[in-house]
């Protein structure tokens, strides 16, 4: 298989993947979602996934975000073996190192943004008093201070979006993983929300977005595009920042 | 996430639907309210029924005339006296275990001290009868000798005919009359409360028996006026009862000339006997009542089964989130289980503080002592508790089980 990305990148990549496959029974049938994709993620990089409906995007980053087992392949997130870990472990992977955001704002209903913010660091075992204090900071960051004790139906979808993005990034996650960030909100507060992972990929976070938008992924400093299941193009993150270069893009 | 936060969670989850909730509970509810209310109503008829026979006295058995199943015809009862004085002497006499055989005659009178007028029970009796019912005396003395052999005019009262008669004054060293005969108080009874047939026992006026058979009420068996109303005995030792019944059958039927397999013209009763029975059918009401509860309880297990059920299905993006965000299986399973067992808990705790309401009504109403059992409610919660976790299981092990893919898309 043509592979982009192994010329570069190591195991001491954040996120170092070598041929993993996904696939899900159809009918009588497989479908391939994912199919023998290999690449690595440095710290501090800003992807884009792209690709149509059915590219495999979503199934890639659920692969990424250990929301999913691959068939095959090796994945190393943080120098660590992670696709064979228990589901107990995986679960404890996400809570401490992935950050999830959807396309939907994904809130619990009936709970204020604050605690929805809070979920992860519960889940990771912090005291109610520095989970409470964190989450009010994670929200100030992303402009909701007045907000916290609001319902999610008291907001509007680009701040419910917000509050996911805060609960994303509370317990500072090694990986933000987000899935059409922007696809259920309008193109003026789809670009507030791309300014806000700007911010947080200047403050040195690792983001990789899902998305069928080319504007969405034309914020991100590294392309890669997905098409039936495999890596087509990897349009690499900006050549000034060093020792990142090469590996360019290797259609079939 | 602790358990804490759990528990926050499952009261929130639970406030959302509060209807759908406090039906799911009424099961439990019912079940716990009819455990507590039965166990604590069995204990209050229980403890009436032990104090009954505790102001009876111990070991206690009552002679009384009229055989039990004459078929309504009482035809010795004009031609003979049923029971004497010689009755209660001889069997006093022939009888190693009984320790007292005490007469008694009695009848309703007016009573008159000053300007207050009070109808009561006056009985006549010895000494005797005092100690065969365990009777202390408040104050004062009991009869003498020489007070029972002159047919003296001298009464022992019950603190009822204090307070009605002397308006709660000593009572002791008053004078009254009993119809038209004046009678001097040489005492007064300790309380001993509700009696068996629930009339109050210290509404009464004991005389000599002397005194009553010559003065008061000497007329009232017309036929003679050796006729007694009872005996009171008591027995040494309740082991002995059943035999001390069969000795003073044979005894009375031999004195009375009864022959043969001829009805006696008395019977002899076991006062705790009687108690017990009622006792004893309280508590099989109870049991059965009881038993009816534990369906329920069951029943209350699996409505919350089938609502927990539906909670996971409503809730499976909530699920998917959860478990996105970090959110181990076991802390879903938790977060379902400590819902159905706080579903249960607060449906037993209501169901126990409704049973309590409803056992203190029934105790008020019946005159019974209140007496709401501890254990019974800590086990009818538990048993609550147990049903919520045991229904809830499977609920909560379905919830653990989604897969996140497909409950993040699923609407």
């Amino acid at each position: 298989m043509v592979i982009s990305g192994s010329a570069w990148g190591s195991e001491m990549s954040l996120v170092h993947v070598t041929g993993i496959s996904k696939q899900y029974a159809c009918g009588a049938g497989f479908v391939r979602a994912v199919s023998d994709v290999s690449l690595s993620i440095e710290p501090g990089e800003f992807v884009a996934i792209r690709g149509r409906s059915g590219s495999g995007k979503s199934t890639l980053m659920h692969l990424l975000g250990l929301l999913e087992r691959p068939d095959c392949g090796k994945y190393v997130l943080k120098a660590r073996e992670v696709a064979n870990l228990s589901e107990d472990a995986r679960s404890s992977i996400r809570s401490d190192e992935i950050g999830f955001i959807f396309q939907f704002p994904a809130l619990l209903p009936r709970v204020s943004a604050l605690e929805n913010v809070e979920l992860p660091l519960a889940y990771a075992g912090i005291r109610r008093q520095e989970r409470r204090a964190r989450a009010k900071d994670a929200l100030d960051r992303v402009g909701l201070a007045d907000r916290v004790h609001h319902l999610p139906n008291q907001l509007s979808g680009g701040e419910q979006q917000r509050v996911v993005i805060a609960r994303a990034v509370v317990n500072n996650p090694s990986l933000i993983l987000a899935d059409e960030p922007t696809g259920a909100l309008d193109s003026r507060t789809g670009d507030e929300i791309m300014s806000l992972f700007a911010g947080l990929h200047r403050d040195g976070r690792t983001i990789v977005v899902v998305t069928h938008a080319a504007e969405v992924a034309a914020r991100a400093r590294r392309q890669i595009t997905l098409h039936d299941g495999r890596i087509v193009e990897d349009i690499p993150s900006q050549p000034r920042v060093p020792g990142k270069g090469g590996g360019g893009s290797l259609p079939q | 996430m602790n358990v804490l936060d759990s528990l926050q969670l499952a009261t929130r989850a639970l406030r959302v639907n509060k209807l759908r909730s406090a039906l799911t509970m009424l099961g439990i509810v019912v079940g716990v309210a009819a455990v507590v209310c039965m166990v604590s109503v069995g204990a209050g008829a229980q403890a009436e029924v032990s104090e009954r026979i505790r102001t009876l006295g111990a070991n206690l058995l009552l002679v009384m005339p009229g055989a039990l199943n004459s078929g309504g015809a009482r035809l010795e009862s004009g031609t003979q006296p049923t029971l004497t004085e010689e009755d209660a002497a001889a069997i006093r006499r022939a009888l190693a275990d009984v320790q007292v055989a005490a007469p008694l005659l009695s009848h309703a009178m007016p009573l008159v001290a000053g300007n207050r007028s009070w109808t009561t029970l006056v009985a006549g009796i010895n000494p005797d009868y005092l100690v065969a019912r365990e009777w202390q005396l408040a104050a004062g003395r009991s009869f003498t000798g020489s007070e029972l052999e002159t047919a003296a005019k001298v009464a022992i009262v019950g603190s009822i005919i204090v307070d009605e008669l002397f308006e709660g004054r000593a009572g002791f060293g008053e004078t009254f009359r009993i119809g038209n005969v004046p009678f001097t108080v040489i005492g007064v009874l300790d309380k001993k409360g509700l009696g068996p047939a629930g009339r109050s026992q210290d509404d009464v006026v004991f005389i000599p028996l002397s005194t009553a058979k010559s003065r008061v009420l000497g007329a009232v068996h017309g036929t003679t006026r050796d006729a007694l109303d009872f005996i009171s005995i008591k027995v040494a030792d309740a082991s002995a009862i059943p035999d001390a019944q069969a000795d003073i059958e044979a005894l009375l039927r031999q004195r009375h000339r009864i022959r043969g397999d001829a009805a006696s013209d008395f019977r002899i009763e076991n006062p705790a006997d009687v108690l017990n029975a009622r006792g004893a059918s309280v508590r099989i009401l109870g049991y059965l009542l009881i038993a009816i509860a534990s369906v329920s309880l069951v029943v209350g297990g699996i409505s919350i089964m089938n609502i927990m059920l539906v909670s996971v299905t409503e809730r499976t993006r909530e699920i998917g989130l959860r478990i996105a965000v970090g959110a181990r299986r076991r802390d879903i399973r938790r977060q379902f289980l400590i819902e159905a067992l706080t579903l249960a808990l607060a449906g037993g705790l209501f169901g126990a503080f409704l049973g309590a309401a409803a056992a203190v009504a029934i105790a008020l109403k019946a005159g019974w002592p209140i007496l709401i059992s501890p254990w019974a409610i800590v086990l009818a919660c538990g048993f609550a508790g147990v049903v919520g976790i045991s229904f809830g299981l499977y609920p909560a092990h379905r919830a653990a089980r989604l897969d996140p893919i497909v409950a993040l898309r699923f609407e």
